[in-house]
């Protein structure tokens, strides 16, 4: 029974793609969720797996073709999967040649057959390049979802990658890119070439806040069915609220227009097992503090399972990042495109500061915005995060709208 | 007038002649010096190994047990052996025959690599040059592009039980012991003193091992120290832990050993002959002048980097004399590296996976990590065992003590170590040395097709039962 293979439902902004890359051919034995083909779009690259098993009957697309959203553009015979063509279980060869140029150890290859990895994405690490059932093991596919570029990520390698050099005299190891580093270095490479991108810093003193949560954060959880506060909640009301006040921060360039949004989408960036991911609070202006940290933590669990869907990680307005969960203590956050600008916070440090001429300790945290400058200018970005600093150090404000 | 040399290898043990070989075939000038002599006076190559290590103490040790087993272990076939007797200076002879033959082989080997044989004590002098001493006395200075050090290790001697050559003897001597001392002391029970102790224990010597620590076999794993110690025992060595010597008093024919046990009191011990062996010790004397530049450690062995080069820059050292087990076979390896090396071959060495043999019967053999060096690090882990009690061609061989144990990480399944006592030991072991360094996992050896009926599948069924799978013994419940 034939199989159509469509593309997936693009995001709402998103009107075409375009074919990338045909991994299987026609005649190719597929197994499920085996992943076929990539489709670009100008935000995401988007994976699309097979939805049974079976053999490619048709292909309807060819690579640069555009591609609209659910369009057909291949077909699959169901049936049962032709073992690949090399491994023919008559052949009890335990070794075969895979695009790494190594060899493959037995059970390496029977686990990689089981987790339908792609055997030419692993780099060996055994003898001679050869690849081990540790390999495999510690090999993570990219997730089904797009390889959402994103400031500071760091996506798992298909196999150990910068680690296990030999000790020795001047010893190389050569491994190929993932898809999803390569797209990832493609689009950091490209905002930092077609934007004018600065950083300015500034510093808040978070006593504030601080006593502020300790103070409610019983009560809140009470109050909110379970949901913990967190800082996050301010950060986010804190940078809305300046987001209406300077507009421009919150824009987009497309072509020779700034297209100014009504709306604040704002995006939070997670850290997971495979990197940093970015999950959008839609209309941010409108979420109370629970409603923020309660978005958060669910995207934070469905991040960390895999489960972000497309439309949750597109879009956005602005983002805002920690690194301070890392100990970063101050860093120039990469802008997260088509944005214009990203806040980045950072770790809470105490610190002896002059107040009203007495030198007190004070837990500080230096603020990071990355703006583009085309769009953004010093003086706007400068007061932009300063009104963030003055907000969070009198969160009354926040409240006040003042 | 010196001559100048690419390579002056200074010991022609196993690490030094190896070396010395291999630099030959790589087109190197390579002079190597010995200093042993034989009983005639001529110098002999082939080091400890060949003259009072390894080859001696293997032909005594077949020897032994071959007449242990025709006294003892042939009923059982059926077969009745009377009057079976043991001649040792016939036995001897046979161990000596052996030596030379190997030693002649060295010499034969240098010929044909074209090895400048040189036979004289070597002493390293700065600026690379070597001050060779001949067996007659006479003095010369070579030149050298490149040094290696290789004058392996001498017993440790200990104050309270010195070595007398008569009574009290070290490994040497116990190599040479005329006729089977009826009581037989071994002050050491590692791999030293249980081969000797087995060799004199199975032509028929009361044997009492006495081993300072209070664990025997400390530095394998726990697991086959176990179940070997409980078989030596069974054999009739009487080893006794934490008993530290504190005295020995040669009263007429005899040797009293005074040693105190862990609970603080003191035994005494009477023996017709005590050999001590307590370790060895990296053999610098006389090796370097003063102003040779080469730095030693605090343990008095030659400091050297991960390619076996001394602080020294051309000047290397290997074997017994540096860091790490003193095996032969680890110290032929490091020649073969740095003889390659200094070819200009990016030659590196293993250190990771270099197995470990005690020549016992059962042979008790290792390689890679213990189960408590694999805990320390914090890894999790699985272990599969096998016995050889289970083993249908160990039974055929009526040699069924013993087991096979394999480690392997948890979450990987790449195997970590394997601990074998038990018939063959050394060369199972080396079959699962080989699959480490492919990288291999427990299940890839559980996938391998392995002749049947071999002593070889205990291997196949121990990988098996890392991940519960084993065919031929019930598996343990996963915790």
């Amino acid at each position: 029974m034939a199989i159509e293979i469509k593309a997936p439902t693009y995001p709402e902004s998103v009107q075409e793609g375009s074919l990338a890359t045909w991994h299987k051919q026609v005649g190719d034995s597929v197994n499920r969720d085996e992943l076929i083909v990539d489709i670009e779009t100008d935000k995401v690259v988007l994976e699309v797996v097979a939805p049974a098993s079976g053999t490619i009957s048709e292909i309807l697309k060819a690579e640069g073709d555009t591609v609209v959203s659910n369009e057909v553009i291949a077909r699959i015979e169901e049936g049962a999967v032709a073992t690949a063509p090399a491994a023919a279980t008559a052949e009890p060869e335990a070794a075969e040649p895979t695009a790494s140029g190594g060899l493959i150890n037995p059970a390496a290859k029977k686990l990689a057959e089981e987790r339908g990895i792609d055997i030419s994405l692993l780099a060996g690490t055994g003898k001679g390049g050869r690849i081990t059932k540790e390999d495999v093991v510690n090999y993570t596919p990219p997730a089904a979802a797009p390889a959402v570029s994103a400031p500071a990520a760091t996506p798992t390698a298909s196999a150990v990658s910068e680690a296990e050099l030999e000790t020795g005299d001047r010893v190389e190891r050569r491994v190929p890119m993932t898809r999803m580093r390569s797209r990832i270095a493609e689009r950091l490479l490209e905002v930092t070439q077609t934007t004018a991108s600065l950083t300015t810093f500034n510093e808040v003193d978070m006593t504030a806040l601080m006593d502020l949560r300790k103070q409610y954060k019983e009560e809140f959880t009470k109050m909110h069915n379970g949901t913990r506060l967190g800082f996050m909640g301010f950060f986010v009301k804190a940078a809305v609220e300046a987001l209406k006040r300077y507009p421009s921060v919150n824009a987009t360039i497309d072509g020779s227009d700034i297209v100014y949004h009504g709306y604040q989408d704002v995006g939070v960036a997670v850290s997971t097992d495979r990197g940093l991911v970015v999950p959008v609070l839609r209309n941010a202006e409108n979420m109370s503090i629970a409603n923020i940290e309660n978005g958060i933590y669910d995207y934070a669990m469905k991040a960390r399972d895999g489960k972000l869907s497309i439309d949750e990680m597109t879009g956005g307005t602005f983002t805002i990042t920690n690194g301070g969960v890392y100990g970063s203590l101050i860093s120039t956050p990469i802008i997260n495109p088509p944005q214009s600008a990203i806040l980045g916070m950072h770790k809470i440090q105490e610190r002896p500061m002059a107040v009203n001429g007495q030198v007190v300790v004070r837990p500080m945290m230096y603020l990071a915005l990355s703006y583009d400058h085309r769009l953004i200018d010093g003086k706007g970005a400068v007061q932009f995060l300063v009104t963030i600093k003055e907000l969070l150090e009198d969160p009354a404000k926040i409240l006040l709208e003042i | 007038m010196s001559e100048k040399y690419d390579v002056i290898v200074i010991g022609s043990g196993p690490a030094g002649y190896v070396a010395a070989i291999r630099a030959a075939q790589l087109g190197l000038k390579t002079a190597c010096i010995e200093k042993w002599k034989n009983d005639k006076g001529a110098g002999v190559n082939g080091g400890t190994c060949l003259n009072v290590g390894c080859i001696p103490s293997k032909a005594l040790l077949d020897s032994s047990y071959k007449y242990h087993e025709a006294k003892e272990d042939l009923a059982v076939h059926g077969i009745s052996s009377k009057g079976v007797e043991i001649d040792i200076p016939a036995m001897l002879d046979r161990k000596n025959k052996i030596i030379n033959q190997l030693t002649g082989g060295i010499a034969g080997l240098f010929k044909a690599n074209g090895v400048t044989a040189l036979y004289g004590t070597g002493k390293l002098l700065a600026g690379k040059q070597v001050e060779l001493t001949d067996n007659e006395g006479a003095v010369s200075v070579l030149d050298a592009e490149n040094v290696i050090l290789a004058s392996g290790s001498l017993p440790i001697a200990i104050p309270v039980a010195a070595v007398d050559n008569d009574l009290i003897l070290d490994s040497t001597g116990a190599l040479e012991i005329g006729e089977v001392p009826k009581r037989l002391g071994v002050i050491g029970a590692g791999v030293i003193g249980l081969e000797l102790g087995s060799v004199w224990n199975r032509l028929g010597s009361d044997v009492v091992l006495l081993e300072a620590m209070e664990d025997f076999l400390a530095i394998m794993d726990k697991g086959i120290a176990k179940e070997s110690k409980k078989i030596f025992t069974k054999q009739g060595l009487d080893i006794r832990l934490g008993a530290r010597v504190t005295g020995t008093e040669i009263k007429g024919k005899e040797v009293e050993v005074t040693y105190a046990t862990a609970d603080g009191s003191e035994q005494k011990v009477t023996f017709d002959k005590l050999i001590v062996c307590v370790g060895r010790r990296a053999f610098t004397d006389g090796l370097l002048a003063e102003d040779s530049g080469v730095q030693l450690d605090e343990r008095g062995t030659v400091f050297v980097n991960e390619q076996c080069a001394t602080n020294v820059a051309g000047v290397y050292a290997i074997g017994d004399l540096v860091r790490g087990p003193m095996l032969a076979h680890k110290g032929s390896e490091e020649g073969v590296m740095v003889a390659e090396r200094i070819a200009g071959h990016k030659a590196q060495m293993n250190y990771d996976i270099v197995p470990n043999v005690i020549y016992t019967h059962p042979e008790v053999a290792s390689v890679g990590l213990t189960e408590e060096q694999v805990k320390a690090a914090g890894d999790a882990y699985n272990v599969g065992t096998f016995p050889f009690a289970a083993s249908g061609r160990a039974m055929a061989a009526n040699e069924t003590s013993g087991m096979v144990k394999i480690i392997a990480h948890a979450d990987t399944d790449r195997i970590l170590g394997c601990h074998i006592v038990g018939p063959s030991a050394a060369d199972l072991v080396q079959q699962v040395a080989i699959a480490m360094e492919f990288g291999s996992s427990a299940e890839d050896l559980g996938m391998m097709v392995f002749g049947h009926p071999t002593l070889s599948e205990t291997v196949h069924e121990a990988a098996l039962a890392v991940n519960g799978n084993a065919i031929h013994i019930a598996n343990r419940k996963r915790r």
